[in-house]
């Protein structure tokens, strides 16, 4: 084990550890959308953002690995500055209607916004408009282009159980989304594992209807 | 000394290449050489060439036409060379040479031995019976340290390389050490020509240490920037060069795979490529065992299908490798952990280009060109409102004064210079205040801008900044992969604003608002897209935040440009009775005829397209464009019946 010292406070990790993993493990919450644990960083969501040692800009968190003496700040004004930014911009891709969204108290979102005193709605970014339907659509699960916040957790949870991926990333910019593929290449069949479900932060993953009817 | 056996073989090849070149050009023929990369080919010298080699065999004359590359003199294309030894004149250079002129110089030139000075540009060299183009500015202020051999060699042919003293640099290393050419290229201090400007001996040692089974060199020949083309024109008209810095670069570093990453969209640098790589194996100066040496290097082509972000090196590896072109996280490096986990050197086609003449001319040479920070030569493809736009190679340190004024002839038409956008959709655009800026890395970053892949756009007074900011977002707004949050939705919102701003609608909050999205998207992007794509926001409202406020409090656009804040209106005082140049060209009928039988333009039609403008013969100049909208003069539409009387 080694000694890394967070906000001045030290803790015991093993080396080489993620960062964002130990800081986690050791209670110091720090909002993170992307990341799965084990897996390489995404580093997309750009939510995780600490200052390290005397470096002036901020870091992902989820893109360091510690080494000993490692001195990680997680509440300086310019980390904060792009923390509130990166939530500001998903929540205005996002369609904010939390009491009808099962999603609802759970959502990833929510606490980032509570953590980081952000309100949900901003007056001064307008809302952008969902990207429009999901091209080659038509497998069993569906994805709501405007809650989904593009972490792809699932994507990459699905590749790491199967091998291969049935959700994919789709268009580019802001018209990206992800999507149930199932028109071109091999047929990928969806096991029903209902893990890509479970890992999205926002409940933007549901089963199509009538998706487990075996006679459909 | 015995000679090594690289140089052994490559001297035997140089010698049947001088023998086959002999061959192929009798001694005192005359030649026209037609210049037939892209660039020539868009303003027809295919046709051009065509037209020689009718209008020669039809008279008979004993010439032949060849055809090289690019001049990059690309306001004159296109652009011709007729060496003519009988006539007694130096080879001489023609300008804009249509399929008439083709035949009629053919006829008096090559025919009569009358080089019909009123159509020529100069002579190529220094002589005492007419000018040279050296006498210009835009020729003797250049230095061709890279693009030497462009427009002078034929691109098909290795036989030109090689005898022109081609692949002598790799001959020279591999009988050496790797580690000699990795210490040559960092004394020699080049950094990396495809933007960020990163030493390139640093990036070779970082994948040249430890011990790594496989290697690979990939040459980022992406170029995606509108309006920037000098690694087209570099692989089009002397594509073994690229060839012979790629095989050094990879004896260097131990890599024995090279691919060269180019976009789909050059087909004639595709094709190009395709055949120089295939002659180059034949005369095994590539693939196994280069040059007699057991040194083997296997060069393929990559198609990319033109993303601007799989010019990025974390996207362009994932590009190869078969996915979605999107960035990743770096560190590391792909010097580190590139290609399937390998180390891999990414460089750019006019860096790769480079090295040849670094290891020919030694380190110091090459550091006696340019600034000590920035040696060697900065290749830039000069656009916009400029008298000779093209592609211009200067060494380091030239100000961009020099570089627009001097080199390029300035901006055309009496206008008043007013901007300079450098480095691309992602650079920055400078005033004229900050002309004396020299070209470099550092300093063209400290002012804003950025050395980018050296695209550079001149911009005259009938500019307006926030639609250029707009223009260059919009493009990386389109372009942004989607991935990370910032460059997705921040540039969205930033074009939005923008937007507001062009027609009228933005806010003073707004510009507050566009300046913290702009820093929060540069310092949190995942890439270089992102962090840099607001870049053009940034210098705009540091160097012209008064044209952004203009629009914002007076509704005026001071370049007149922006349609919605700008009116057209007839001055009645220069307005010449009974003309109707303006009314027959109006799309919308909007221009009508006034009781003084002059004309006036009914604002609530006119749709702004400045067609009147155009038609308005010049000797009455009376249309006029006008900023805020209000500002133009009513003029009553007479009623219609008294108007048809
Ligand atoms: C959005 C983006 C586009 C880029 N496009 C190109 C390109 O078209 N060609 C290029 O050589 N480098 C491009 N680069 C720079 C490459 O990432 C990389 O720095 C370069 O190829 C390294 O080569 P060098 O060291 O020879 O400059 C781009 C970078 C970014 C961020
Ligand atoms: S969790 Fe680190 S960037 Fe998303």
């Amino acid at each position: 084990m080694i000694e890394i010292r967070v906000d001045g406070q030290p803790i015991a990790v093993c080396p080489g550890a993620n960062l964002l993993e130990a800081c986690l493990a050791a209670g110091i919450y720090i909002p993170h959308l992307c990341h799965l644990p084990g897996l390489p960083a995404a580093a997309s969501c750009r939510l995780c953002f600490v200052a390290l040692g005397d470096r002036p800009d901020p870091v992902p968190a989820c893109t360091v690995a510690v080494q000993p003496g490692l001195e990680v700040l997680t509440d300086t004004p310019a980390v904060r500055r792009l923390q509130r930014s990166a939530l500001e911009l998903l929540l205005s891709a996002h369609t904010i209607d939390c009491r009808r969204c099962p999603a609802n108290r759970r959502c990833a979102l929510q606490r980032i916004a509570r953590f980081l005193k952000v309100p949900l709605k901003r007056p001064d970014l307008p809302p952008l408009d969902p990207p429009g339907g999901p091209p080659g659509t038509g497998g069993e699960l569906v994805v709501d282009p405007s809650h989904c916040v593009l972490c792809g957790r699932c994507v990459r949870t699905c590749r790491r159980l199967h091998g291969h991926s049935r959700l994919t990333f789709a268009g580019r910019g802001q018209r990206t989304v992800v999507t149930d593929w199932v028109e071109t290449g091999p047929a990928i069949r969806c096991t029903d594992c209902g893990a890509c479900i479970e890992v999205c932060p926002v409940g933007a993953i549901r089963l199509a209807p009538g998706a487990n009817d075996p006679e459909s | 000394m015995t000679e090594a056996p690289s140089i052994r073989t490559l001297d035997r090849l140089r010698a049947a290449a001088q023998a086959a070149c002999r061959a192929r050009r009798p001694e005192g023929q005359p030649v026209v050489r037609v210049g037939l990369a892209t660039c020539g080919i868009a303003a027809g010298a295919l046709d051009t060439a065509e037209a020689f080699r009718k209008a020669i065999a039809e008279a008979g004359i004993d010439a032949r036409v060849e055809t090289t590359g690019c001049r990059g003199h690309c306001y004159a294309e296109p652009l011709v060379v007729i060496d003519h030894p009988a006539s007694g004149f130096p080879p001489i250079l023609y300008p804009e040479v249509t399929p008439g002129k083709a035949g009629m110089l053919t006829r008096f030139f090559l025919g009569e031995g009358d080089p019909r000075f009123e159509h020529m540009l100069g002579a190529t060299v220094a002589n005492e019976l007419i000018p040279s183009v050296l006498e210009f500015g835009r020729f003797n202020r250049e230095q061709r340290l890279v693009m030497d051999r462009c427009g002078r060699l034929d691109p098909q042919s290795i036989d030109d390389y090689l005898a022109d003293g081609g692949y002598g640099a790799l001959a020279r290393v591999l009988a050496g050490s790797p580690q000699a050419v990795v210490a040559a290229v960092g004394a020699a201090g080049l950094r990396g020509r495809g933007g960020a400007g990163f030493p390139t001996g640093r990036k070779w040692e970082l994948a040249a240490a430890g011990s790594a089974p496989l290697r690979y060199v990939v040459c980022n020949a992406d170029e995606g920037d509108p309006g920037a083309y000098m690694d087209r024109t570099l692989i089009e008209s002397n594509p073994h060069q690229l060839l012979e810095g790629l095989a050094i670069c990879a004896y260097a570093v131990g890599a024995c795979q090279a691919i060269i990453y180019v976009r789909a969209e050059y087909p004639l640098a595709v094709k190009t490529l395709e055949s120089a790589i295939a002659a180059a194996e034949a005369r095994g100066l590539l693939g196994p065992e280069v040059l007699g040496t057991a040194f083997a290097i296997q060069v393929s082509l990559f198609q990319g299908s033109g993303a601007f972000v799989c010019g990025e090196e974390t996207a362009l590896l994932r590009s190869v490798a078969g996915f979605r072109g999107t960035p990743t996280h770096r560190p590391p490096y792909p010097a580190q952990k590139g290609l399937g986990g390998h180390p891999t050197v990414i460089d750019n086609v006019k860096t790769l280009a480079t090295i040849p003449v670094i290891v020919e001319r030694g380190a110091e040479a090459f550091r006696a060109v340019g600034t000590p920070d920035s040696p060697g030569t900065a290749i830039f493809s000069v656009v916009g409102d400029v008298v000779h736009p093209g592609l211009v190679e200067i060494p380091m340190g030239v100000t961009l004064r020099e570089l627009i004024f001097d080199i390029c002839g300035g901006v055309p038409g009496k206008k008043r210079f007013k901007a300079v956008q450098i480095g691309g959709p992602s650079g920055g655009c400078l005033p004229a205040d900050l002309l004396d800026t020299p070209v470099d890395f550092d300093a063209l970053s400290e002012a804003g801008a950025m050395m980018g892949s050296g695209g550079l756009v001149v911009m005259d007074e009938h500019t307006c900044m926030v639609d250029v900011a707009r223009y260059f977002l919009e493009f990386t707004r389109n372009e942004s992969c989607g991935k990370c949050t910032f460059c997705r939705l921040g540039t969205c919102h930033m074009l939005a604003i923008l937007e507001r701003i062009c027609r009228g609608q933005g806010r003073m909050e707004d510009l507050e608002r566009l300046e913290r999205l702009a820093r929060d998207v540069r310092d949190g992007s995942l890439c270089g897209l992102g962090r840099t794509a607001p870049n053009p926001v940034l210098t705009t409202l540091r160097y012209f935040r008064d044209e952004y406020e203009a629009h914002v409090v007076d509704q005026r656009c001071p370049g007149l440009s922006c349609r919605p804040l700008t009116a057209f209106y007839i001055d009645l005082e220069k307005c010449a009775r009974g003309c109707d140049a303006c009314v027959g060209c109006c799309p919308v009928d909007a221009v009508f005829t006034t009781r003084t039988r002059k004309k006036g333009i009914d604002q609530s039609l006119c749709v702004k397209c400045g067609e009147c403008m155009v038609a308005c013969p010049p000797e009455y100049d009376a249309v006029r464009r006008i900023s805020p909208a209000h500002l133009a003069p009513v003029i009553e539409r007479p009623p219609a019946a008294e108007a048809k009387t």
